[in-house]
């Protein structure tokens, strides 16, 4: 189980980590919402994981609460910000005419168009 | 008066709430007075919170769930100082938006109380995930005023600054977790205490944990490689936004400064000051790019932005000498670079407005309609924030020249500061030069500073002056918080030992 879930954290990191260095928000804005997914599997791991046992302090046999509540907050929040890069990246496609991170299209683009 | 610590919190959260509602949501002036009375009654309240920190540190149970489990807010010297200043510094640059900032855009009111509780919260905290919530909560408001007012510029930066600090965000959680799963706690207190203990295996974890916040931390600071944000984010927000993000910096250097040299300091046995290797470089590149910057930025506003990333780069450095003396400078400097660095923003807007077309552009324009009393704010800001004497630069400097004892230090911290105050100076009489005598045609604009815009700058500037006469109280001030920070965990401990029986 442990292998399973630390390759998913790391491939759904690694993507993240790929799509937030491309140079248009869209894939940007996915890159960081993979980011946000792969940070809460980790941050819930970080109490080790236990199977079929309630986060409550028990007859001995019990998963830590604590990371449970932390990841709650942390998708909350999470939710919040990818919310507004979104509406962000809608406004920057209407304020400055291309979806480019930068505001520009890069030149060899440019160059295509004419 | 024992609620007193959450009060930095709590107003600015209820304040920014009922301003989105009906009685006070429909008018701007009545936004406007109440969000006076509100800094009024905030700054009152920080000014209340130090005095009762002096004698002793506050430490808040929220909803008396005892720690380590439950979240405490730790007020002492050096976060009720820096609450103060926040208040002050919010102060003047609410004054300032008075003017007419405040109504090129819905709800300025509202985020800007919301960015002061989200400050607030960063430095009171005492627990570790709860400053990453109030970091997200400054964040937060901090993009909706970095865009208040709109415009192209805006958008363009604030894609960069929101993309990177989502980013920072979430390599923030995922530094906590791994202290988390290393050190089965989060409260700042107790980390401290169990970082000694660690096993050797979680102790690399440990490390790599530790140096994934300095990366977080160093992104709000604008340390070294991840500084590019910071000059075109200030740059382009309106007046009393960038006047107050210039606090901001400093909520990265309060934290890095809790975290990397008194969680994991003297008592954290191998991993005891773990970071500081890592900063001394960084701090003093940050101060050799900034001061490039400065000498090569083509305006005002990018100029002083510049200015902010130096400043960030010397408390840096106050931070890593290590020894009581530098972190008293570190703290002088603080109070006096986030005030003077605030009125220069604002007065940045003030010349821009005045000249006209050519804006805060080092190029030749009309002349000012009010040039001898601007000039003479500008003078007195550049002579303190260059450091020259008998303004409060030259004291923070000083100090912290003095502070450096090994030859080791002396060797790169004197070089460092006295050449870039030196190139700074050169940059801020050219940049004088240029806007008030660089001059065509003799008929001036008609725009005119508003009484209000003028009394915020004075009374951002007035810190400088205030800093040199009281310069006495506030050294002795500062020597007291750095006994309390020796003593703030032993402070926490009954409660902790409570929690462990």
């Amino acid at each position: 189980m442990e292998a399973v879930f630390a390759f998913c954290v790391g491939l759904l990191t690694a993507c993240g980590v790929f799509l937030t260095l491309r140079g248009r928000t869209f894939p940007v804005v996915v890159g960081i919402t993979l980011l946000s997914y792969a940070v809460n599997l980790f941050l819930f791991s970080s109490g080790r994981l236990v199977i079929n046992a309630a986060p409550i302090l028990g007859n001995g046999h019990y998963t830590d609460p604590l990371p449970q509540a932390l990841v709650l907050t942390a998708i909350v929040i999470g939710f919040a910000m990818t919310a507004f890069v979104v509406i962000l990246a809608i406004r920057a496609r209407a304020d400055l005419g291309n979806d480019h991170v930068d505001g520009t299209n890069p030149p060899h683009e440019e160059e295509d168009k004419r | 008066m024992q609620h007193l610590p959450i009060l930095p919190i709590l107003i600015p959260l209820l304040t920014g709430t009922l301003m989105l509602l009906p009685p006070l949501g429909g008018g701007i002036r009545r936004q406007r007075i109440t969000n006076v009375i509100a800094m009024v009654v905030l700054m009152i309240v920080a000014f209340a919170l130090l005095q009762q920190s002096l004698s002793q540190s506050q430490i808040y149970v929220l909803g008396d769930w005892q720690p380590p489990f439950g979240i405490i807010l730790v007020a002492d010297r050096l976060s009720a100082l820096l609450v103060l200043l926040t208040s002050v510094l919010a102060f003047g640059a609410l004054l300032y938006s008075l003017a007419g900032d405040d109504n090129k855009g819905k709800y300025f009111h509202t985020l800007f109380m919301y960015q002061l509780m989200g400050i607030n919260g960063a430095f009171l905290t005492g627990d570790i995930f709860n400053l990453f919530v109030f970091f997200e909560v400054l964040l937060i408001a901090s993009y909706a005023l970095l865009i208040h007012g709109g415009g192209k510029q805006k958008t363009q930066a604030s894609v960069h600054y929101v993309s990177l600090n989502l980013i920072g965000s979430a390599f923030f959680l995922f530094a906590l977790a791994i202290l988390y799963g290393t050190l089965g706690s989060l409260n700042m207190a107790d980390m401290a205490l169990r970082v000694a203990n660690l096993t050797p295996s979680a102790r690399i974890l440990a490390h790599a944990g530790v140096l994934l916040l300095l990366l977080v931390f160093g992104l709000k600071t604008a340390m070294l490689p991840l500084q590019f944000w910071l000059p075109r984010t200030y740059s382009v927000a309106s007046a009393p936004v960038a006047a107050l993000f210039a606090i901001m910096t400093k909520v990265g250097i309060y934290a890095i400064f809790r975290v990397h040299t008194v969680v994991f300091g003297a008592g954290a046995g191998e991993l005891a000051f773990v970071a500081v290797p890592w900063i001394w470089p960084l701090a003093i590149g940050t101060i050799v790019v900034a001061t490039v910057g400065v000498l090569a930025a083509p305006t005002l506003r990018l100029l002083i932005a510049n200015l902010v990333l130096i400043s960030a780069g010397t408390l840096l450095l106050a931070i890593v000498l290590l020894n009581p003396q530098a972190f008293i400078a570190g703290l002088y400097y603080l109070v006096h670079t986030t005030l003077v660095t605030g009125a220069l923003f604002l007065l940045a807007d003030l010349i821009g407005t005045q000249r006209g077309q050519a804006s805060d552009r080092f190029v030749v324009s009309r002349p000012m309609a009010q040039a001898p009393l601007l000039g003479a704010l500008f003078m007195v800001a550049a002579v303190t924030v260059v450091g020259l004497p008998p303004l409060s630069g030259f004291i923070g400097k000083a100090l912290l020249l003095e502070a450096a004892e090994t030859p080791a230090q002396m060797a790169w911290v004197w070089p460092t500061i006295l050449i870039s105050s030196l190139l700074v100076l050169v940059a801020l009489s050219r940049a004088g030069t240029n806007l008030f005598w660089h001059l065509s045609g003799s008929k001036p604009g008609t725009e005119k500073a508003a009484p209000v815009q003028l009394a915020a700058v004075i009374f951002l500037l007035a810190a400088s002056p205030l800093l040199v006469i009281f310069g006495g109280p506030a050294t002795d001030f500062a020597a007291g918080a750095v006994s309390q920070m020796e003593a703030i965990y032993p402070d926490v401990l009954p409660l902790l030992e409570g929690a462990h029986r």
